[in-house]
């Protein structure tokens, strides 16, 4: 998700300035401010309400990078402004440019990696561990994992058997988000299963509104809905065979779950704009044009994770009572719950390191994020009610619930050429095939001589 | 040129001091006073192409020598080729429209009072980064009509000839007794006068349905007329309500043109009134009723100046709209030493003012338009960020320029080798224009 999101942050290159700008802004003020936290940690000790052991590290210092930016860039800073007052260490935050791999290159080359880095995609744990930069997480670590994340989150944390990364953070994209208000006046119902949602799209349609936002500029958008799909109908070993490239794109049941999208993809009437509309809207803008425009937005439903509440506080909407949510209906046997998700992982070995990793691992970090809001944490252990509204808890209850069942976004786990380049690859034969919805089998051959050419093991 | 040749001159007034040491010392001198620029030019110009070059010899990761594969791929790879295509799209077009214009402008400007505040405005985009101009561009071309500019201006003029109707998206609902026909809908059987007829549609949006529509009502029969009712059958907050009967909330398709079809002509015709209520005349018995595709003409929705088609001509012109004015500058300095005697001579020797500009203008100015074309052409080479930012996601393949490919392969799919073969060359394709330009001011410097 965050590499993919550099498309239009790119468009919004003033956004972004003025947020570097807070951010830097921020850093200076905390800096300010250090000597207190300090002196208070001293007193406190082992603080009330923690659940982990920290030893103490009283001049130590750390620095940490992550491409947050905003608001969640400060929420993250108080988290570590809680592991300042708990150990006496020194944590620096230093904001991180996307891909975030090729900035913690240009570090380490430099000879100054940051302790702790914080990486979106699996694919990139495994090329830092394969260059040498990551380092193995200790036992303590280790134990703390065990205790709060269920067995899958903490194997997509693993390479070749090693435990190298924390999941701190979580994304659910197994969401469509609705306007209640169009719901209410089609008397559609939040759909269960698939032919549910077409019922529900149909209702919406004969309303005088069109069911969906489908933002086709950006192409990971698509390529979420479509591993959502393929996930639900063709079961989890199919999914992390593709995503693999174990079996090929021309396989039947890509065949199949191409088909069940262009039941939707493939209604001129059923998309904002129509195809070629869709092929222009940016996500940021299909998330805005649903929950605009009163009782006639542009369409009822959009579908993306649950960061789309971003978007949906730049419109006038209010999460939980004008826009709402309902997990991704089920295509086939159970409905999918696919993830993304920033994992802590460990640059340079020090106890402080290990002790900011196992506190990233820890409830009480989770908490204090969760509270704040716009974030999900795949800690078991996080109270629900730490979740500031009904919809975030309903989010993370889902992705809890899922067990080991979610799977990992496949375009994040793909090569950088194949799922995650614009304008390339996966993203690029998604929008040719929404540009052409008929021509599935056209889809899959491209599909599958761009994957082979970027997994090196094809054609 | 000029400066270099006065630079080169011996410095006359040094020369009787230092004449006791006239190789040694001075050439060291020299080098003293040229090392620092040449430090610089070494480390900031000929280091990076060299390497470059180097690098566009060895693989992906860097540590291995890959031959010409690099290379291969250049003219192998299909982004690279349309990229290539879209080059010299750029290169015949770009160059060409802003110097025409540009030309047009300095010697129209010449002859209107307010020349230099018309100059000034058009010369004013180049003030303007490339990246704004992307950005201002980006929004000129949306596709969305209450945004983009373009397309406003063209839908307008659009409908301005040709109106969209009031039902656009109107269609059957669940169990309805039409089916679609030529982009309309026909009834499945036949009508009977003294029978009144239901024409029940969905999916109008309460907010686009024509002023003065009024509650459905169930249309009385009449005896030796066909009547019936048109109208939106769906009740808010409970879809359909009763399907194929008028509910209480549910209002008319006022307006909807109706005809009645026997054996595919038309034997009657009508509207229906506000109420959504039509009556026919007794020819109509036995007719099966038809609601023309006339009603459910989608609004137009202009150009799609972004799509595959449209998009590199798009970003040319914006890329004209910043560079005409530098042309129109340039040309205009060079039109001010156009001797006036000339000009005055061929118009006493009597010919019009077309003349005039087609055969003494254009040939006293065709050093500064050729110096203008081949500038901006080297210009247009490295074209980068207005593709970068103006094309949106899903047709920045077909906008695809080398530059732009380049900083792909090099920074997204990382494919370094790839990336330094695609400089390179761009730096062989540079590399005579750039001859040219020298050569023209060698010889400019000479005259």
């Amino acid at each position: 998700m965050r590499s993919k999101s550099s498309t239009f942050r790119t468009h919004r290159a003033v956004a972004t300035l003025a947020a570097l700008l807070a951010g830097a802004l921020a850093l200076s003020a905390c800096s300010g401010s250090d000597n207190d936290k300090k002196d208070n940690g001293e007193k406190t000790g082992g603080a009330t309400g923690s659940t982990v052991t920290l030893p103490k590290l009283n001049g130590a210092r750390l620095e940490v990078a992550a491409v947050w930016t905003g608001a969640e860039q400060a929420n993250f800073k108080k988290v570590l402004a809680e592991f300042e007052r708990r150990t006496g260490a020194k944590v620096t935050f230093v904001p991180a440019q996307d891909p975030i791999i090729n900035f913690l290159g240009s570090k380490i080359a430099g000879g100054q990696p940051p302790d702790v880095a914080l990486l979106p995609q699996p694919g990139a744990i495994k090329q830092a561990v394969d260059k040498g930069w990551a380092k193995p997480l200790n036992a303590g670590v280790q134990a703390e994992l065990a205790k709060n994340y269920t067995q899958g989150w903490q194997d997509i944390g693993k390479v070749g058997g090693k435990q190298y990364g924390v999941y701190y953070k979580a994304a659910n994209k197994s969401l469509i988000w609705y306007n209640a208000k169009v719901f209410e006046n089609a008397g559609a119902q939040e759909p269960k299963t698939w032919k549910d949602l077409l019922t529900a799209s149909r209702a919406v349609y004969d309303s005088g509104v069109t069911p969906f936002s489908v933002a086709g500029a950006d192409g990971w958008p698509l390529t979420d809905w479509f591993e959502n799909v393929y996930l639900s109908q063709a079961g989890p070993q199919k999914y992390d065979q593709l995503a693999q490239h174990k079996i090929k794109w021309t396989d039947p049941s890509v065949k199949q779950a191409l088909t069940t999208l262009a039941g939707i993809w493939g209604r001129k009437d059923y998309l904002a704009g129509g195809q070629k509309g869709a092929l222009q809207t940016e996500f940021p803008q299909s998330v805005t044009q649903t929950f605009t425009g009163g009782d006639q937005p542009k369409s009822a439903m959009v579908y993306e994770g649950d960061f789309v509440q971003v978007n949906i506080g730049e419109t006038k909407a209010k999460v939980g009572t004008d826009a709402k949510a309902f997990p991704f209906p089920a295509v086939g046997a159970s409905a999918p719950v696919v993830s993304g998700g920033d994992a802590a992982v460990i640059l340079k070995d020090s106890k402080a390191a290990q002790a900011l990793a196992t506190f990233l691992a820890s409830p009480d970090a989770a908490t204090i994020q969760a509270k704040l809001g716009g974030y999900l944490s795949p800690n078991k252990n996080v109270p629900l009610s730490a979740y500031p509204n009904a919809v975030q808890q309903k989010i993370a209850k889902a992705l809890i619930a899922s067990g080991d069942d979610f799977r990992f976004d496949m375009s994040d786990q793909a090569p950088q050429a194949f799922g995650g380049t614009p304008g390339k690859g996966e993203w690029k034969d998604l929008q040719d095939f929404l540009k052409n919805p008929g021509d599935v089998a056209g889809a899959q051959a491209k599909l599958e001589k761009d994957a082979a050419a970027a997994y090196g093991n094809g054609g | 040129m000029a400066s270099a040749a006065a630079a080169g001159a011996p410095p006359g007034p040094a020369a009787p001091r230092s004449r006791r040491s006239v190789t040694g010392t001075r050439r060291t001198v020299a080098a003293l006073f040229l090392l620092p620029a040449l430090v610089l030019l070494g480390a900031l110009v000929v280091y990076p192409i060299g390497y470059s070059l180097v690098r566009s010899f060895s693989n992906a990761s860097g540590d291995g020598f890959a031959g010409i594969d690099n290379y291969k791929t250049l003219f192998t790879d299909d982004g690279i080729r349309t990229a290539l295509k879209n080059n010299v799209l750029w290169v015949v077009f770009a160059p060409t429209v802003s110097t025409a214009l540009g030309l047009v402008f300095a010697v129209l400007t010449e002859r209107v009072r307010w020349g230099t505040a018309f100059k000034l405005v058009v010369f004013m985009p180049m003030a303007i980064s490339m990246l704004a101009a992307g950005i201002i561009f980006r929004l000129v071309y949306d596709q969305d009509p209450d945004k983009g500019v373009a397309n406003a201006v063209w839908v307008g003029v659009h409908d301005t000839f040709a109106q969209s109707s009031a039902f656009p998206k109107a269609h059957p609902g669940r169990d309805s007794p039409l089916r679609p026909d030529r982009g309309g809908f026909v009834t499945e059987a036949a009508v009977h006068a003294g029978q009144p007829v239901f024409l029940p549609l969905v999916g109008v949006a309460p907010d686009q349905l024509p002023d003065g529509v009024r509650k459905a009502v169930a249309a009385k029969p009449e005896p030796g007329k066909v009547t019936g009712t048109t109208w939106q059958d769906f009740t808010r907050g409970k879809g359909v309500g009763r399907l194929g009967a008028p509910d209480p909330s549910e209002v008319g398709y006022a307006g909807m043109r109706i005809e009645a079809v026997k054996d595919g002509t038309v034997v009657a015709s009508t509207k229906a009134s506000a109420d959504g209520t039509f009556t026919l005349p007794a020819a109509a018995d036995g007719a099966r009723l038809r609601l023309p595709a006339s009603n459910f003409r989608e609004p137009y929705n202009g150009v799609d100046w972004l799509g595959p088609a449209l998009v590199t001509p798009s970003i040319i012109g914006a890329y004209v709209w910043m560079w005409a004015g530098f042309a129109m500058v340039l040309i205009a300095a060079g039109l001010a030493g156009v001797p006036r005697e000339l000009l005055e001579a061929a118009r006493v020797d009597g010919a019009s003012e077309w003349q005039v500009f087609r055969k003494v203008t254009v040939p006293l100015l065709a050093p500064v338009l050729a110096v203008v074309v081949v500038t901006l052409m080297i210009n247009v080479l490295k074209v980068f960020d207005l593709v970068f930012i103006i094309a949106p996601g899903s047709s920045q393949d077909d906008a695809n320029v080398l530059a732009l490919e380049l900083y792909r392969k090099g920074f997204a799919e990382g494919q370094p080798g790839i990336a330094s073969a695609i400089s390179v060359f761009l730096l062989l394709l540079v590399i005579p224009v750039m001859l040219f330009n020298i050569r023209r001011l060698r010889r400019e410097v000479r005259r």
